[in-house]
């Protein structure tokens, strides 16, 4: 009977200890975004969105950083996104069975958790030296190296959940593999195709490392891409660091307009990606 | 052949013709992946070749770093990139772990889906966002609290007290550890949880046949089955300890140095290539901060790969971001 008793008492402690390990990791995130709210909501104001960055002490907003922001990370999904679609098409149709996508697959799956400040020091030596400047273009560049590994995990996964059935359907009505990839597959794994993508621009939208020396930063508007831009990860960082009051005000506002974004995002691409396991019924 | 069939032949070889294009184009983006991998290892190497050449193997070993002179050993941030990342596994391990049985045995299921997602919701905060939350609000907390008390209390022990020993910067190594180890919980959570699904029902079904409490399930069943998973979910969380950038930065402190206490402040290999590349002068100084991208580089992805090997035996793949 004791010897029972011992059991449950440590059965309860072991379970009771992993649930106290779950709250204190909410904990720690209703820390964050506590912070996040409370520091940042303060300094959030029309000027935020309607004026340039300011000199320290100056008054002024994050105008020059959110567009420089929303204009790389556009093209860094421009750039990556097909490249990995594409690739994912591969892995996933014509090459599906061969052994290059093995490995293909599994340097895939490297390059997603490598750290993405080597991304930057890749594209510097690459761009910027050849260039002799920083350029918004050399930090699109960057970020869609970020966005390939992303799209062609997650659209793989995708195209695998259609049905070989209906490639098979598609084929037995005279169609060329492409014809059936372009017209029945992509738009049987639409809303998977968008997962991806939404959860590469989650990543990319709050990446800084990749960004500092590529399109590093600018305190006014720029309008080509071959100027270094203002972009919202860099401000931060930059204001952050900085001893002046107003500018870490702005740090924090802009700290929170880029998490509630990617948390939405992520929330939005989550959703999704349930939508096509439950519509599409995994047949395979 | 009738006359409608006949018309339909130019139709038809087109559609062959783009068949062979598309496949050949889908086929160039696959090995753009490969080609991505490596020409990242060689224009590194080609960038770090005058600092390689100039130091050889010696680079590795030492712990000078002085700009003015243009010595440099990259020994002090892989040091603090090594300690850092400890202290942040150490401390992720246990509590992914307990997360991902709390998530996969224990919690009611109606609740499952929400936790999980603001488990993951964690991984998505980006790298800058810890950073400052770490500088302006962890840091000032752990120079008040943790930091005192782990001077006053561990500080006098000999053997273990040299690591707490100095004034209480609130930056430092420990809290870099610390906020790595927030940064990498829903990673080592969401793989350990992939791996703990991978046992099957039936076993654990016979363990409660037998009488075991749900506890003994979880440590005599579900564990050993997942054992190498276990392993594999550890490495992926350190590859992703040893090159987190942003966070690191901002709470080392930047001192390229090696000091035995964890509350001095240190740098790490991410954190000196951040802080020092723009204001880099001269063209060893460069290639020396990019030689250390490079160790940092073949680290993490030797690390990466040999976890992703581990998983792949047990056929889970990992997150997917």
């Amino acid at each position: 009977m004791n010897f029972i008793k011992r059991r449950k008492i440590i059965a309860a402690l072991g379970l009771g200890v992993s649930g106290l390990a779950t709250l204190s990791a909410l904990t720690v995130l209703a820390l964050i975004l506590w912070a996040l709210l409370s520091r940042g909501l303060s300094g959030l104001s029309w000027q935020v969105f309607s004026q340039m960055t300011p000199p320290p002490g100056g008054s002024g907003g994050l105008l020059n950083a959110i567009v420089g922001s929303v204009t790389m990370t556009a093209l860094g999904i421009v750039i990556g996104a097909p490249i990995g679609m594409l690739a994912a098409t591969y892995l996933a149709e014509y090459g599906r069975t061969e052994r290059i996508s093995v490995v293909i697959r599994f340097i895939n799956d490297v390059l997603l958790s490598a750290p993405s400040i080597v991304v930057g020091l890749f594209v510097y030596t690459l761009m910027v030296v050849k260039m002799g400047h920083f350029s918004a273009l050399a930090g699109a560049v960057a970020l869609s190296i970020i966005v390939i590994p992303i799209v062609v995990r997650t659209t793989e996964d995708m195209l695998h959940l259609i049905p070989l059935g209906m490639r098979q359907a598609s084929a037995a009505l005279g169609a060329r593999h492409w014809r059936t990839i372009v017209s029945v597959v992509y738009p049987a794994a639409r809303s998977g195709l968008l997962t991806g993508v939404l959860l590469a621009v989650a990543r990319i939208s709050g990446e800084t490392a990749p960004l500092l020396f590529t399109a590093l930063n600018n305190q006014y508007w720029s309008n080509t891409l071959n100027q270094p831009m203002a972009n919202l990860p860099v401000v931060i960082f930059q204001f952050a660091m900085s001893p002046y009051k107003n500018w870490q005000s702005l740090a924090w506002s802009g700290a929170l307009l880029i998490t509630l974004f990617v948390l939405l995002l992520s929330i939005i691409a989550r959703t999704l990606s349930k939508f096509i396991g439950s519509s599409e019924s995994r047949i395979e | 052949m009738d006359a409608r069939a006949l018309a339909y032949q130019p139709s038809l070889r087109r559609e062959a013709r783009m068949d062979a294009v598309f496949n050949l184009l889908t086929r160039s983006c696959a090995y753009l992946v490969l080609a991505l991998l490596a020409g990242v290892l060689l224009t590194l190497f080609y960038g770090s070749w005058p600092a390689l050449r100039t130091f050889k193997f010696a680079f590795l070993a030492r712990e000078v770093w002085d700009p003015v002179t243009s010595q440099f050993g990259a020994l002090a941030p892989l040091y603090g990139t090594v300690i850092t990342s400890l202290i942040a596994m150490l401390i992720s391990v246990p509590f992914s772990f307990g997360i991902a049985i709390f998530l996969t045995e224990t919690c009611p299921m109606w609740l499952r889906g929400p936790i999980a997602t603001c488990i993951e919701l964690l991984a998505g905060v980006p790298s800058i966002i810890y950073g400052l939350w770490g500088l302006f609000v962890f840091a000032p907390l752990l120079q008040q609290t943790l930091q005192p008390w782990l001077i006053a209390h561990l500080g006098p022990i000999p053997g273990i007290g040299r690591l707490f020993q100095g004034p209480p910067f609130g930056i430092g190594m420990l809290t870099a550890g610390l906020v790595l180890s927030i940064m990498v919980l829903p990673f080592i959570t969401a793989v350990m949880r992939e791996v703990f699904r991978t046992t099957p029902q039936s076993l654990k079904e016979a363990a409660y046949g037998l009488g075991a409490t749900q506890w003994e399930v979880v440590w005599h069943v579900v564990v050993p089955n997942a054992r190498a998973g276990i392993i594999g979910a550890i490495m992926l969380g350190l590859g992703r300890a040893l090159g987190e950038t942003m966070a690191v930065t901002f709470v080392a402190g930047n001192a390229q140095n090696i000091s035995l206490s964890l509350l001095a402040p240190g740098t790490t290999i991410s954190a000196a290539i951040a802080n020092e590349f723009t204001e880099a002068v001269g063209p060893l100084y460069l290639s020396a901060l990019i030689a250390l991208g490079l160790i940092l580089f073949i680290l993490t992805v030797s690390i990466i790969a040999l976890a992703r090997l581990l998983l792949l035996r047990l056929n889970a793949r990992g997150p997917r971001l």
